[in-house]
């Protein structure tokens, strides 16, 4: 049995008198496709922002890939982790963003380009010749001149893609990549997903709401409320036979609202 | 008669000098706006606030005062500056002080999203200051630092006070010397007028040439 490539322990997030996640534990596997899935607010976002150290946790331990995130050992004791090891801990780790967040300022390549001539050194033939292999894998070579602004939201949703692609996470985190998008460039997207999740073994975590790809991407779902995991399993279950009542209810609401599941 | 072509000379001496305040000081001002207002930023408290005081110190109390105090009160600190390096030094602190609140307003104005991608890159604070914020930031701030540049101009009217023969000094030399108020006063007018349209000039080119490729992302 394969260690897990994360381990949630116990965490704890307050945002002042708000306690978004009391108490939650869960694994991932490597390689393995989770969803994430619940009403806003159920605390699957904050998950996804602790992991890439967007926010602090108030309490509790994260584990990535063998070592602690928010911790480190120093002459045999845990420590708060310094600016260096969050550093050296955001190399395992790359994120989607639910707005994109280009760099307004430069060009396509240039934005896949930037984070590893500056964090890794690589020189910028080597780093143009593997920024136009990930555009070319999200349909968008014949975009690296373009900007940001002249691009459709789905294809700026891509070049995103191909930017945290470009550091080789071992682990990929999309926050409601699709959410932004107008309903007719949601499946591009959806499309890039796929083939990343068919040509690679990257540990990839999800939150969605769109129950139909969440069914047929993930492997586990996990179904959030109120900070806890109120239920966890295949998406077969969780979406045809969910048992506990607050899921049956949330997906009832989704599919009254016009999802596919 | 009045000969006016040699005032006249005498004029644009003291335009001369008004220059040269103005381009130093105003290169003065960019340094010290972008120390003390990427300062007042800084996760260090001391930075903080050191950046806080000299800003506070200096948009509170004036230039005048300042100008005075660097002429008059450092020598006694075994200081001693020609009349251009303290007008420059009086004049680049003082506009300085107004330019770092200008930084600090618009490196926050580039949103929180930005800040994150950075992050998930893995840029460290410098990369994404110097690679992602700045740049953007940079369009926000040229409109009102040129606002201060043309303010600084203006403003170097007061070193005539410490016998620094700038433009406005010697418009009242020649109004002295000839008994004409009108001449004199009519050209500097007119010269302010055209070096603070020639600012105006320079900032807008420059806006145009840091904002391109940046269409349809701001209004």
């Amino acid at each position: 049995m394969p260690e897990p490539i994360i381990r949630i322990d116990n965490i704890v997030k307050r945002y002042g008198p708000l306690t978004v996640l009391d108490g939650l534990s869960m694994e991932v596997m490597p390689g393995e496709k989770l969803a994430l899935i619940g009403p806003s607010g159920s605390g699957k976002t904050t998950i996804l922002r602790i992991l890439m150290t967007l926010e602090t946790i108030s309490d509790g331990f994260v584990q990535v890939d063998g070592d602690q995130l928010y911790h480190m050992k120093k002459a045999g004791s845990l420590v708060p982790a310094d600016e260096r090891h969050l550093h050296k801990m955001r190399e395992k780790i790359g994120m989607v963003f639910q707005h994109f967040n280009l760099f307004p300022h430069k060009c396509v390549l240039d934005n896949v380009t930037l984070a590893p001539m500056l964090t890794k050194g690589v020189p910028r033939a080597a780093a143009e010749k593997r920024a136009m292999e990930l555009l070319d894998m999200v349909g968008l070579a014949d975009k690296a001149k373009s900007m940001p602004a002249q691009l459709s939201g789905g294809q700026k949703q891509r070049v995103a893609i191909a930017r945290a692609l470009a550091l080789s996470p071992k682990i990929m985190l999309f926050d409601e990549v699709t959410s932004a998008l107008d309903p007719e460039l949601v499946e591009e997207v959806l499309n890039v997903m796929r083939k990343l999740a068919a040509e690679t073994d990257m540990t990839m975590l999800l939150v969605t709401h769109e129950m139909g790809f969440a069914h047929d991407f993930a492997d586990r779902v996990l179904f959030f409320d109120r900070g806890k995991i109120v239920e966890a399993g295949r998406p077969e279950d969780i979406f045809r036979h969910p048992k506990q009542e607050r899921t049956q209810t949330f997906l009832r609401k989704i599919i009254a609202a016009g999802h596919r599941v | 008669m009045i000969d006016w072509s040699g005032y006249i000379g005498l004029i644009f001496e003291g335009a001369w000098v008004t220059v040269q305040l103005t381009l130093m000081g105003s290169a003065l001002a960019v340094v010290v706006a972008f120390a003390a207002g990427l300062g007042r930023i800084s996760r260090f408290m001391a930075v903080r606030a050191l950046a806080t005081t000299y800003i506070e110190f200096f948009r509170g109390t004036s230039i005048f005062v300042q100008l005075f105090w660097v002429y008059f009160v450092l020598p006694f600190a075994g200081i001693t500056l020609t009349p251009l390096q303290v007008g420059v030094l009086a004049l680049g602190l003082n506009v300085g002080a107004y330019g770092a609140e200008v930084v600090r307003g618009a490196v926050k104005a580039i949103g929180r999203e930005q800040r994150e991608a950075c992050i998930a890159l893995n840029l460290s604070r410098y990369q994404a200051m110097r690679h992602i914020i700045l740049p953007q930031a940079l369009p926000l701030m040229l409109p009102t630092f040129g606002n201060n540049a043309i303010e600084l101009l203006k403003g170097t009217a007061v070193v005539s006070l410490i016998s620094l023969t700038d433009m406005t000094f010697q418009a009242q030399v020649v109004r002295a010397q000839t008994g004409s108020t009108l001449i004199p006063f009519a050209t500097i007018l007119v010269l302010y007028f055209v070096m603070a349209w020639l600012i105006s000039l320079g900032m807008r080119w420059l806006e145009r040439r840091v904002t391109r490729g940046l269409d349809g992302v701001r209004a």
